[in-house]
């Protein structure tokens, strides 16, 4: 049996016959090839895989294919625009919040669906928010600053531009 | 991990998920959180799947009658962010609350929960606390059981073959009642080694119910009596003498809460 699914993954619509064992981690990997999502323990407990389905963090190892069938899907690829990196991606960059990298796609989605709802955690409700990810290289210190130092960034005043540099 | 091989059906009304599940050996599938873990161990094999998910009867949660009323097919995170549940049932916010982790309560539902009835699971402890009911419905339609009546060993329920859970129903407990929830998790899972749920009524009356210690969860009011009767779980996790222990500790700390 195989089953037609339709669905926009990071804005981009797919539409593809799968067979409903395929777990939706695998599509986005083996058949959209956005390999960014990791399989880490393949059991729901180390959140390698996570992504967003309509806007929620999700474990993609638990989830079937057939059921993100007219869900809008963001992956770690998705998450820079126009070449930009996310906030969250650079902070990960300038507080060193990655060592080996495998856990980080997955940190990075979860901090993302976080600071939608918290716009300015303090340490404990970020360690709480990360109760879902594991990094095999215990390297959370850096973690919890990327994430603050995101949150600091994103809720912080833009920049205006001044006259000057506008016209330049 | 792969699953073994399945048909898959996504139902638009219960009626039309009852009717699919007459077919052989089919499972219901609500957020998959419970099932698909067990059928990529290949633990739990059904033939096909019936897909409830975007059935939005099951959804939600509305007060009626003096009772808050569940819909199966609602996340353990809408239960733990829901104003109605903070205000009127926070016991059910607190401990969804403390269910897996946020991607797992962003899928994982109440009713699959409660149908697959893990030894392990929190929400069997939470509505058998605050007298519950579970409502079923199924070829000769909708029945209302207890929740002191529903859990009947490892992973078994009084739920008949072709029946599927529509909705939790609880009484709103009276103004004054005071309740918690209180785990020793599983450091990974964070399923419960031992959970306490304990609801305390103004008049004194006081409702007791463990889960994580023995086949499943079960009321304890008379605490003492409950657990000098119990046969307790064993595993790697913890022995029947460490849960025994925790058992009490845990019960003490639940009791404190809410004198």
């Amino acid at each position: 049996m195989s089953i037609k699914i339709t669905l926009t993954v990071n804005g981009v619509k797919h539409t593809n016959k799968v067979e409903p064992r395929m777990l939706l981690v695998h599509y986005l990997r083996d058949v959209l090839k956005l390999t960014g999502t990791h399989v880490g323990c393949d059991t729901s407990g180390c959140g390698a895989c996570t992504i967003h389905v309509n806007g929620k963090a999700t474990k993609s190892c638990t989830m079937l294919a057939v059921q993100a069938d007219k869900a809008k899907i963001i992956t770690i690829e998705g998450m820079a625009t126009h070449h930009e990196l996310h906030p969250l991606q650079e902070a990960f960059n300038q507080c060193h919040g990655l060592q080996c990298g495998f856990c980080t796609p997955g940190m990075i989605m979860t901090a993302a669906d976080f600071l939608t709802r918290n716009k300015k955690p303090n340490e404990k409700e970020i360690r709480e928010a990360l109760e879902g990810n594991l990094c095999r290289c215990t390297g959370y210190e850096n973690i919890v600053k990327s994430i603050q130092y995101a949150a600091d960034k994103m809720s912080a005043p833009k920049a205006r531009k001044t006259k000057k540099e506008a016209t330049v | 991990m792969i699953p073994v091989a399945f048909d898959y059906q996504k139902a638009k009304t219960v009626d039309e998920a009852i009717a699919a599940l007459s077919n052989g050996n089919s499972k219901i599938l609500a957020g998959g959180h419970s099932l698909l873990p067990a059928m990529k161990l290949r633990m739990s094999q059904p033939s096909k799947l019936v897909d409830i998910s975007s059935i939005s009867a099951l959804k939600g949660i509305k007060e009626e009658d003096g009772e808050i009323v569940i819909g199966a097919a609602t996340t353990h995170a809408d239960i733990a962010s829901e104003k109605l549940i903070k205000n009127k049932l926070s016991i059910f916010a607190e401990g969804a609350s403390m269910i897996g982790d946020v991607q797992v309560r962003n899928h994982g539902t109440i009713g699959g929960s409660l149908a697959h009835a893990d030894p392990a699971g929190d929400w069997p402890a939470l509505v058998l606390a605050v007298d519950a009911t579970i409502e079923a419905q199924g070829k000769n339609g909708k029945r209302r059981i207890k929740a002191t009546e529903f859990f009947t060993g490892l992973f078994s329920t009084a739920l008949q073959e072709n029946e599927i859970i529509i909705a939790i129903r609880v009484p709103i407990p009276p103004e004054g009642t005071k309740a918690t929830y209180q785990k020793f998790s599983q450091p990974a899972s964070r399923f419960a080694i031992v959970g306490c749920a304990v609801v305390r009524f103004p008049d004194g009356k006081t409702n007791i119910a463990f889960t994580g210690i023995s086949d499943n969860a079960f009321r304890a009011d008379n605490a003492e009596a409950a657990l000098s009767a119990v046969i307790f779980l064993s595993d790697h996790y913890a022995s029947a003498e460490y849960r025994k222990h925790l058992a009490k500790v845990y019960l003490k700390k639940a009791l404190q809460a809410v004198v």
